[in-house]
């Protein structure tokens, strides 16, 4: 309906229309636009307005109905409940590989989980940055690098978790073989 | 068919990347200290011509003490910086000052634009600094605030800006020399929203565009996203990452 709201159009029409605007979705399939017509006009939100025939087969144009823009606004207006607690499967993974490993085993998982996650995000950054991108495009893009970065600091909370289970003597011994240090009075950590 | 909705409809394509794989900024083994408390620990990083770099890492892990010790602005206790090719953590302060003010350039999370002067005037101001004539330093201000899309605000002064337009002035003024490597601490860290995203994308571009490498010093992932990779740092080490 959203796509009838600017100007009447006919089904093949309104396919093209969705996988221009939305091309980051499942194209649709031209059955299922027919059938929703259909479904909308026995709702009265949508009504045939015109026949025409260009080449081809008649084509039925519809156009939105009174009842069909009120339906819309309802819907625009409409919030949606916020997403329930989910299963977290990358909780599950550091915790079987803690189980079946050790930390340092949970800490190879999580930062492997996290590069791979940063990866995705640059996808979407260098999509949304495109010239050429279209609004669909760069809503759908946020969209996913906020989700992404939800993950980003989950994993980051659960690697600062998984660290404080290694002895801090052990930590430095892992991370740095070979630091020195020089003492100093003036100097303040930035 | 209406034509879908453009976000950025009079951008313009980007120019092609060269992709020169030398290397304008290596550090090896840097260690630095903070009175008794270790900080930077044995760490290795290299930046490599035109790349874009993102170090990373929880709060602590020193990152922008390494920044400031590859910056040639902090000299590490152990361990040699260069920048192409030639070592500058031996050098003396003030052949530090003339690289810094020549090859490097430095944008920091609050812009710190001198508040007395113009934006044009800030971003000539290495320009003056290094002799450069008056009317060249302001005409090539003049060119940089352009790219970065505030040439209009040339004879405004930093109490007239937002914080983004100022931002934009000082990234001006990191780049107003051509620097091989810009190093930016959090860039976008006083910015909300989609102020921070018109910020990177043009630091990208115009880095891009100009040949230069970028360190960029980030806690935000959605930041270090515009890196073309990460160096995770913990504890004062790099963690992650890889030598050119």
């Amino acid at each position: 309906m959203g796509l009838l709201a600017g100007e009447d159009s006919h089904g093949y029409d309104l396919k093209q229309q969705h996988d221009l605007t939305f091309a980051g979705a499942k194209p649709l399939a031209f059955g299922q636009v027919y059938a929703t017509l259909e479904r909308l006009a026995k709702k009265e939100f949508v009504a045939p307005v015109e026949v025409e025939q260009v080449d081809g087969p008649e084509r039925t144009i519809y156009g939105l109905t009174a009842a069909g823009r009120a339906e819309l606004e309802r819907w625009l207006g409409d919030i949606q409940p916020p997403a329930p607690p989910v299963a977290n499967p990358f909780a599950v993974k550091a915790t079987i590989a803690m189980l079946v490993g050790d930390v340092a085993d949970a800490r190879r998982y999580l930062s492997a989980q996290r590069s791979a996650h940063l990866d995705r995000m640059r996808f979407f950054t260098r999509r949304k940055t495109d010239p050429a991108v279209t609004l669909a495009d760069a809503l759908a893009a946020d969209y996913a690098i906020f989700h992404l970065d939800a993950d980003l600091a989950w994993l980051d909370a659960a690697l600062e978790r998984v660290d404080a289970l290694i002895p801090a003597s052990q930590q430095a011994d892992e991370l740095d073989p070979t630091s020195t240090t020089r003492p100093s009075t003036t100097r303040t950590p930035t | 068919m209406s034509k879908p909705l453009q976000v950025h409809p009079a951008a313009s394509p980007e120019r092609a990347v060269n992709t020169h794989d030398s290397i304008v900024v290596s550090g090896r083994y840097l260690s630095y200290s903070y009175g008794r408390q270790p900080a930077l620990r044995s760490a290795s990083l290299d930046v490599r011509r035109n790349e874009i770099v993102a170090v990373t890492g929880p709060s602590g892990a020193v990152k922008s003490t390494l920044m400031l010790c590859l910056a040639g602005v902090l000299v590490p206790d152990s361990g040699e910086v260069r920048h192409d090719g030639q070592v500058i953590s031996a050098a003396s302060e003030a052949e530090r000052s003339r690289l810094r003010r020549s090859t490097v350039g430095v944008l920091f999370q609050f812009g710190q634009l001198v508040p007395e002067l113009t934006a044009g005037e800030n971003v000539a101001l290495p320009l003056l600094l290094a002799g450069a004539r008056r009317p060249a330093a302001l005409r090539a201000a003049a060119d940089w605030l352009d790219r970065f899309d505030v040439r209009g605000l040339s004879d405004s002064r930093p109490n007239e800006m937002s914080g983004g337009q100022a931002q934009r002035v000082a990234a001006a003024r990191a780049m107003v020399t051509a620097p091989s490597v810009l190093f930016a601490d959090e860039p976008t860290g006083a910015l909300d929203g989609l102020a921070g995203e018109r910020m990177m994308t043009q630091i990208v571009r115009v880095a891009r565009e100009a040949g230069t490498a970028v360190l960029l010093i980030t806690h935000d992932a959605k930041v270090a996203a515009y890196a073309d990779r990460e160096v995770r740092m913990y504890d004062g080490a790099v963690e992650q990452g890889d030598l050119a």
